[in-house]
C-alpha cells in the first residue's frame, strides 16, 4: 500500500509539472481530440507536447509492456495514473484504435517482430490505425464477409469492399478481415495489417444522419500485402477478430460514462417539467450505478476473474445508456437544440450528437448481437 | 480496488453454504408463514447467525461482534436475499446496530443481540410512504425524562422486538433533520399499542399507537435533538443493505428463471431456445449485475466514510430495486401459469422484492433523493 501511495504522490507531482494547463481545459470539440498518424495536424504546441511526454514515459498505454514502449505500471498503478489525471482534468493525450484495439491484439497474438514492429510507433502516436471488418453483405453475421486475399506465393494480392471503416481516409494503417479460404465460414478468415497508401486502396466518407462522415467506404483493388503482415495463423483470423471486438466494445462502453462528466441533471439547465425531472433523475441513478460496473468490470479484467463475454454486457448497457442520455438532452432542450446550423448551438451540436449516438448500439456488434452473446456464453440458453 | 478480499471472499462463501442448507425457502419462509409463526422467522435460525458471529457483524469488537463493515453485511444479505431467509439480521443486526453504535443504549442492548436473544427494531416511517425527515411523533419533556405521543408504521418485526428505536420530535417541525430524538422503547411499555400486521410477503411489521408512553432520559440514544446522526446511520447502513438483499432476490429469481428457460418444452423444443426470451434474459443479466456494482460501490464509500456514499446509497437502493423489480416480473411471466401458483417459489420471490423496495425508501424516493443532492 505504501508503494502505491508513493506513486500516487510522485504520479500527482509530474503530473502537476508536465501537463501544460491547456491541456486540463475541457476538450471543446473533435477537433480537440488528438489521434497522431502521419497527416495529424496538432492545435498547439501544448497539444503536441502533451502527448511526447506522455509517450516517452509510455503512459499513452500505461499497461503496455516496457519492452514495445509501454509505461508497464500494474493495473492498480493504471488506475491511480487515471484518477489523478480525472482530479486535474487532464485529456487523454492520445485516441488511437491502435491503443483500444489493435494492441491487445498484436500483444496475444502477433509475433515478436510484428510487436517491435508496429507496437512502439502506436505507444508514440505517429501511426493512426482503422478497422477493416464490416462489408456491405457482412454486418451483424461478419464472419459471412467476402473480401479476399489470394496467395500469390510472396504476398497476397487482396481485392473487395469494406464498409463503417472508422477515419479510413485519415489513417495510416488498417487491420482488416479477409477471406483466405472458402472450406468454412468462420475457418477461412485471415487477419492481415497493411498501409493504407498501398497501391489499390481507395476510400470514401459515407455522409451520416448526423451531417458527419465519421465512416468510411474502402475499397482494395488488387492490393499486395506481404505475407509477414498475417497476425495470427492463416484460417485463424476469427480468433484474433474475436478477441479485438472485445477489446472494441470495452473501448465503445466507456460512452456509457458520458465522458466522466456530473450527473446530467446539473448539466441540461433548469428543469421545471416534473415528468422530466422524473427521467433524469431515473437516469443519474442508471448513470452512476453504470460508472460502478464499469469501475468493477475494469477491476475483473485486470484481475483475470471478468467472464470472456462481460464486454457484451458493458458495450450493450453502456451504449443503451448513452442514447438515452442524448434523447433526454434533447427532450431538456426543447426547440433550442433542434437549431442545425446556428452559431448558439455551435452549429447543430446536440442534435448532431443526439443522432451520432444512434450508431453506439450499431458498431462494434449491435446491441442484438450483444444479447444473443450474453444468451449463449453467460446464460449458457440452448441454441443461442 | 472494488475486488473483494480474501477475507470477505471467505465470509461471502460462509454465508452462501449457511444460508443454502439452512435459510432455504421450504425450512424458513414457507415453515413459519404455514405454521402461523407470529415472528414470521425462526429464532433456532437466528440462534444460528449468532453461533455464527453473524448478529454481531456491525457491533463493535470490544462490544463482543466482529466490528465488520457495510461490505460484509451487503455479502451475506446477498445470500439472504437469494434464499428469502426471513430473519433479524437486516434490521436488528445491521440497522439498528449503526444506531447505537457509540451510545449508553449500545452498551445496555450489544450483549443480547450478539446472543441472538435480543431483536431490535426501527420505527421511523409514519405514513405509507418512506420520509424520514417528517416524523412528526412528540416528545415531551416530562419529570426526569420524555412522554412520546404518535403513531408508527412498517416498524418491522416491531411486534417480535425486545426494543424498538423510536424517532420522535423533540425540536423543530416535521420536514426538518433537526429536532429529531432517537428514543430506545421497550416492547411492553406502557401507552404504546403494537398491532402485529402480516405483509404480502408473510413478513411481520407492526403498526404502533405511542399515547403518552413515558421514557426515562437515558432512552435518548445519542443526543437530544441531534437523533439524526444515529437515525441517519441506521438509514445509510438499511438502505445499503436492502439494496445488497435485492441484488441477491433478483439474482435467485433469475436463476430460478433462467433455469425454466432451460427446462420447459413447448412448441417441440425448450423455450429458452426462443430469441425473444434469450434477449430478455440477457438484458435482465445485465441489470442485475450493474446493480450489484452499484450495491458494492455504496458499502465500499460507507466503510471508507467517503463523502460520496450518501449519494451512492441512494442510488444503490433505486437501481437495486429497479433491477429485482424487473427480474420478479420477468420470472412470473416467463414462468406462465406455473408462475402465478402457490405452490412456486418464484411468486414469492416476487412478493418479498415489493416489501424490501418500499423498505427505507422505494426507489422513485431514492431517484428523487439523487436529484435533490445534486441540486435539481
Amino acid at each position: 500500500m505504501a508503494e502505491l501511495d508513493q506513486f500516487r504522490s510522485e504520479t500527482r507531482a509530474w503530473l502537476d509539472a508536465n501537463c501544460p494547463a491547456e491541456m486540463r481545459q475541457p476538450v471543446k470539440s473533435e477537433d480537440d481530440v488528438c489521434w497522431g498518424g502521419r497527416n495529424f495536424q496538432f492545435q498547439s504546441d501544448a497539444q503536441k507536447r502533451w502527448l511526447q511526454v506522455m509517450a516517452e514515459r509510455g503512459w499513452t498505454t500505461p499497461d503496455w509492456p516496457r519492452e514495445v514502449g509501454g509505461g508497464g505500471l500494474s493495473p492498480a498503478e493504471a488506475k491511480i495514473l487515471k484518477e489523478e489525471m480525472r482530479a486535474i482534468g487532464a485529456r487523454n493525450p492520445l485516441n488511437s484504435f491502435g491503443i483500444s484495439m489493435l494492441g491487445p491484439a498484436l500483444l496475444k497474438y502477433g509475433t515478436d517482430e510484428q510487436k517491435q514492429r508496429f507496437l512502439p510507433p502506436i505507444v508514440r502516436g505517429e501511426i493512426r490505425w482503422c478497422q477493416g471488418y464490416s462489408e456491405p453483405g457482412a454486418g451483424s453475421d461478419l464472419a459471412g464477409l467476402q473480401a479476399k486475399a489470394e496467395d500469390m506465393g510472396d504476398h497476397y494480392l487482396v481485392n473487395g469492399q469494406k464498409v463503417w471503416t472508422s477515419y479510413a481516409d485519415q489513417a495510416d494503417w488498417i487491420f482488416c478481415l479477409v477471406r483466405t479460404s472458402t472450406e468454412t465460414k468462420h475457418g477461412g478468415i485471415s487477419f492481415l495489417l497493411f498501409d493504407m497508401e498501398s497501391e489499390g486502396v481507395s476510400t470514401k466518407p459515407i455522409l451520416l444522419i448526423s451531417g458527419y462522415s465519421p465512416f468510411c467506404e474502402t475499397f482494395m483493388d488488387d492490393v499486395k500485402v506481404p505475407k509477414d503482415q498475417v497476425v495470427g495463423e492463416v484460417n485463424k483470423g476469427w480468433d484474433v477478430a474475436k478477441y479485438l471486438l472485445g477489446h472494441e466494445r470495452e473501448m465503445i462502453s466507456g460512452m456509457g460514462l458520458g465522458g466522466g462528466s456530473s450527473l446530467l441533471g446539473k448539466i441540461v439547465g433548469e428543469i421545471e417539467d416534473p415528468a422530466l425531472r422524473a427521467e433524469v433523475a431515473a437516469f443519474d441513478v442508471d448513470a452512476l450505478a453504470f460508472a460502478a460496473m464499469s469501475e468493477r468490470f475494469i477491476d475483473q479484467l485486470k484481475a483475470g476473474e471478468a467472464h470472456p463475454a462481460m464486454p457484451s454486457m458493458m458495450k450493450y448497457a453502456g451504449t443503451e445508456l448513452n442514447k438515452r442520455r442524448h434523447e433526454l438532452v434533447m427532450a431538456a432542450g426543447g426547440s433550442d437544440t433542434l437549431e442545425w446550423e446556428s452559431e448558439r448551438t455551435r452549429k447543430g451540436k446536440p442534435a448532431r450528437e443526439w443522432l451520432r449516438t444512434k450508431a453506439n448500439s450499431i458498431e462494434g456488434g449491435t446491441s442484438e448481437i450483444q444479447l444473443g452473446i450474453i444468451a449463449k456464453h453467460i446464460l449458457r440458453l440452448p441454441g443461442a | 480496488m472494488t475486488l473483494l478480499t480474501d477475507d470477505q471472499r471467505q465470509l461471502h462463501d460462509m454465508a452462501k453454504s449457511f444460508l443454502a442448507e439452512e435459510g432455504t425457502i421450504k425450512q424458513q419462509l414457507r415453515h413459519w408463514r404455514d405454521t402461523g409463526c407470529k415472528d414470521g422467522f425462526g429464532h433456532g435460525l437466528w440462534k444460528q447467525f449468532a453461533e455464527l458471529g453473524l448478529t454481531g457483524i456491525a457491533i463493535p469488537e470490544d462490544k463482543g461482534g466482529l466490528g465488520l463493515g457495510a461490505t460484509e453485511a451487503a455479502l451475506v444479505l446477498e445470500e439472504v436475499g437469494r434464499n428469502l431467509t426471513p430473519s433479524p439480521f437486516l434490521t436488528t443486526a445491521v440497522a439498528t446496530a449503526r444506531a447505537l453504535e457509540g451510545t449508553a443504549q449500545g452498551d445496555r442492548w450489544f450483549p443480547g443481540i450478539v446472543a441472538g436473544e435480543i431483536v431490535a427494531a426501527l420505527a421511523v416511517d409514519e405514513g405509507k410512504h418512506h420520509r424520514p425527515e417528517a416524523v412528526a411523533t412528540q416528545a415531551t419533556r416530562s419529570g426526569n425524562g420524555f412522554t412520546l405521543s404518535g403513531s408508527k408504521q412498517f416498524v418491522v418485526h416491531g411486534a417480535s422486538a425486545d426494543v424498538i428505536l423510536v424517532a420522535a420530535r423533540t425540536g423543530g417541525s416535521a420536514g426538518e433533520r433537526d429536532g429529531l430524538t432517537l428514543f430506545a422503547v421497550e416492547r411492553d411499555a406502557k401507552g404504546m399499542e403494537v398491532e402485529n400486521v402480516t405483509l404480502a410477503d408473510a413478513s411481520k411489521a407492526a403498526r404502533l399507537t405511542l399515547d403518552k408512553v413515558e421514557v426515562d432520559a437515558d432512552a435518548v440514544v445519542g443526543e437530544v435533538d441531534g437523533g439524526w446522526a444515529p437515525l441517519s446511520r441506521a438509514l445509510a447502513a438499511g438502505r445499503a443493505g436492502s439494496a445488497a438483499e435485492l441484488v441477491g432476490l433478483a439474482s435467485g429469481a433469475a436463476d430460478m428463471t433462467t433455469d425454466y428457460l432451460k427446462a420447459r418444452r413447448q412448441f417441440g423444443k425448450l423455450i429458452g431456445e426462443f430469441q425473444v426470451l434469450q434477449h430478455r434474459a440477457a438484458h435482465l443479466f445485465s441489470e442485475i449485475e450493474i446493480a450489484r456494482a452499484a450495491a458494492y460501490k455504496a458499502a465500499e464509500l460507507l466503510d471508507r466514510g467517503d463523502e460520496r456514499a450518501e449519494l451512492m446509497t441512494h442510488v444503490a437502493k433505486a437501481k437495486a430495486g429497479r433491477s429485482a423489480a424487473l427480474a420478479v416480473q420477468e420470472g412470473v411471466q416467463m414462468h406462465g401459469g406455473i408462475g402465478m401458483t402457490d405452490e412456486h417459489d418464484i411468486g414469492l420471490y416476487m412478493k418479498r422484492q415489493a416489501v424490501l423496495d418500499r423498505l427505507f425508501g422505494d426507489w422513485r424516493y431514492h431517484a428523487g433523493e439523487v436529484a435533490r443532492i445534486a441540486g435539481y
